[in-house]
């Protein structure tokens, strides 16, 4: 169920930015990816970041992630500033968030089996000293929570599954990470529309049973409206309409919006061609 | 009826892997084109939908190999061509072919007219180099790409420019056929309809004749051709108008297809998208009986043991199922 405006102001602040900005190289070349955004993510929910390719979704996900500097302004994590200067408390803010990306093919050692991507995991989680029973538990509790079965999976190498199984188990490593916050940058844009659905709906899942916030990032507008509570429309660094999905998407006001939405393709609509 | 520009009977293909492995991708599919018409090809990834645009183009180099069936483009049968014969005189002038990953072909130490001075000397062409610039710049402008562009090297021009410079390459001839497996699945959505609209000015104007085209997005499908082919482990499995195929689909397979739709319209939260459980199967050793059977909820022993054919639905509507179109509306309406 998509969480309503008054139930969101009692959910607990998980991450929040003011003025977050970045800029990129310096006198000509200076470009500003990010310009001076400000967000609010409460807990247990999903947020859509929408826009094209080029206007900074991936440079504030990135920033969000601590991957990369930011150049000003403020981000707060559980209601106190995010501080990463050190590399054991970057560590830290890690154990709260995580990522998958967009191309679930390059995101595995192909050297290493399966099992042990998953055993990282709970050995990541402190789970080392457990017994190997439990730990096969544990992984088959995470493969079976993404429709996989670990019994076919042992032994296997990354190589040896399809985009989608793929990605699935890069969300199977996250119901093991258990975070606060998952970062997902367009984790279906690369698997065809099928098990599109399917990944979809395990980021509901995780949402709705680990009550996990996801920062879902996407350029399918379509995508942002099945899944998400809150869209974020960004256009040049810059947000340009915030609001519930069905506020942005079925109302949307801001010109930008209506292009985006313009440009999906539809079933009940009539698609106009000659707007671009 | 219109002038058939591409028909192909029972057509035959398969891989050979390095372990002399044969992987049956394409297995007896029959399809048909006329002139000003598009056909759209829907499937998961590993349906053989990619191995079927490679195989119609009569163009076969190991480990993809030729069996049985026949290509005829436009009354000249290719499918007994050598490699040589078709490249010389099918590829480029009767059949164009854009590959998944095409804007990332272009040799990024040429300028785009030098790609386009090659396809046309490729065939023959008795073109100056001024003739030919000429001509190039014509085409780009009618197709609405600045002619800029052609003085440009590839890593000039972003993402979606490039699909668009290569398609347009592609078509200098005014192929009969074009073939364009997932031309726009790399792009973002605003550079998709960009490349989409192209398409459509390409058939209006009478460059391409006829069109197939390839992808999993069935929204797109939907707006984009006159006719839907789902195609599953190498065969075709419903084939129908647009409109039937999206609205009132017959096999389950398609039916569940249908369910993965997401579109920005109100009323889509509410309804849970439904995925086909399992994968395809492998075509190393395909099924003896239904294909889909394995995944299929309405299967039963009978479907797992013979095989099934293809039946008429009357109106150019084929479905590959046991069940009759009664039986299949009953049951879907049931649920």
């Amino acid at each position: 169920m998509p969480v309503s405006k008054i139930d969101r102001e009692k959910r607990a602040k998980c991450l929040a930015g003011t003025g977050v900005t970045k800029v990129f190289g310096v006198g000509n070349a200076r470009n500003v990816a990010v310009d001076h955004v400000d967000f609010d993510f409460r807990e247990g929910e999903i947020i859509s970041i929408v826009g094209e390719s080029g206007s900074g979704k991936t440079t504030l996900s990135k920033m969000i992630l601590g991957l990369i500097s930011v150049t000003e302004g403020e981000i707060e994590y559980q209601g106190k500033p995010r501080d990463i200067k050190s590399h054991a408390k970057k560590k830290e803010y890690w154990k709260g968030i995580q990522a998958i990306f967009q191309d679930p093919f390059s995101s595995y050692n192909m050297f290493n089996k399966i099992d042990s991507v998953l055993l990282d995991c709970i050995n990541m989680r402190g789970g080392r000293s457990l017994p190997k029973a439990e730990k096969e538990a544990m992984m088959t509790e995470a493969c079976s929570f993404v429709n996989l079965k670990y019994a076919e999976l042992t032994n296997k190498y990354p190589f040896e599954l399809s985009g989608g199984q793929m990605q699935r188990l890069m969300i199977a490593r996250i119901f093991l990470l258990k975070p606060k916050i998952l970062l997902a940058d367009e984790p279906t844009s690369m698997i065809d529309a099928c098990s599109r659905a399917t990944i979809l709906d395990m980021l509901l899942k995780l949402r709705d049973e680990i009550n996990m916030t996801i920062i879902f990032i996407t350029h399918d507008i379509g995508l942002a409206y099945y899944v998400s509570d809150m869209v974020y429309i960004m256009e040049q660094g810059k947000f340009v309409e915030v609001g519930t999905a069905d506020e942005v998407i079925l109302n949307p006001k801001a010109d930008y919006t209506k292009r985006l939405i313009s440009d999906v393709p539809k079933i009940h609509e009539e698609w106009d061609l000659s707007t671009v | 009826m219109g002038k058939i520009m591409l028909d192909v009977k029972d057509l035959k293909t398969k891989y050979v892997t390095r372990f002399h492995e044969s992987v049956y991708a394409v297995d007896g599919v029959s399809l048909q084109i006329e002139e000003g018409k598009s056909l759209g090809i829907a499937g998961e990834s590993g349906c053989g939908k990619s191995t079927l645009a490679l195989s119609l183009m009569g163009y076969y180099f190991a480990p993809l190999h030729y069996m049985s069936g026949s290509i005829t483009v436009d009354g000249m049968n290719i499918s007994d061509m050598t490699p040589d014969q078709v490249r010389k005189n099918v590829l480029g002038n009767e059949i164009a072919y854009i590959p998944q990953a095409a804007m990332n072909a272009l040799n990024p130490t040429q300028k785009i007219i030098r790609f386009i001075e090659d396809v046309l000397h490729a065939h023959d062409t008795k073109l100056n180099k001024k003739e030919i610039y000429d001509l190039a710049r014509e085409r780009f402008e009618i197709l609405g790409l600045p002619a800029s562009v052609l003085d440009r090297h590839a890593v000039e021009l972003s993402g979606g420019m490039k699909q668009r410079t290569v398609i347009a390459i592609s078509t200098i001839l005014s192929p009969k056929v074009l073939i364009a497996d997932e031309p726009s699945s790399a792009l973002d959505v605003t550079s998709q309809k960009m490349v989409i609209k192209m398409m459509r000015e390409l058939m209006e104007k009478g460059f391409i004749r006829s069109m197939i085209f390839i992808t999993h997005e069935l929204p797109l499908l939907y707006n984009v051709t006159d006719d839907i082919m789902v195609m599953y482990a190498g065969q075709i499995v419903e084939k129908g108008s647009a409109k039937e195929m999206v609205f009132d689909s017959l096999h389950p397979y398609t039916n569940g297809l249908m369910g993965s739709i997401i579109v920005p319209e109100s009323g889509t939260r509410d309804v849970k998208l439904t995925a086909i459980p399992g994968t395809p199967p492998n075509l190393k050793r395909p099924p003896a009986g239904c294909r889909f059977a394995e995944r299929c909820r309405y299967a039963t022993a009978e479907c797992k043991g013979m095989a099934i054919e293809m039946k008429d639905a009357g109106a150019g509507r084929t479905y590959r199922c046991r069940m009759s179109e009664a039986e299949l509306r009953e049951v879907y309406a049931r649920e």
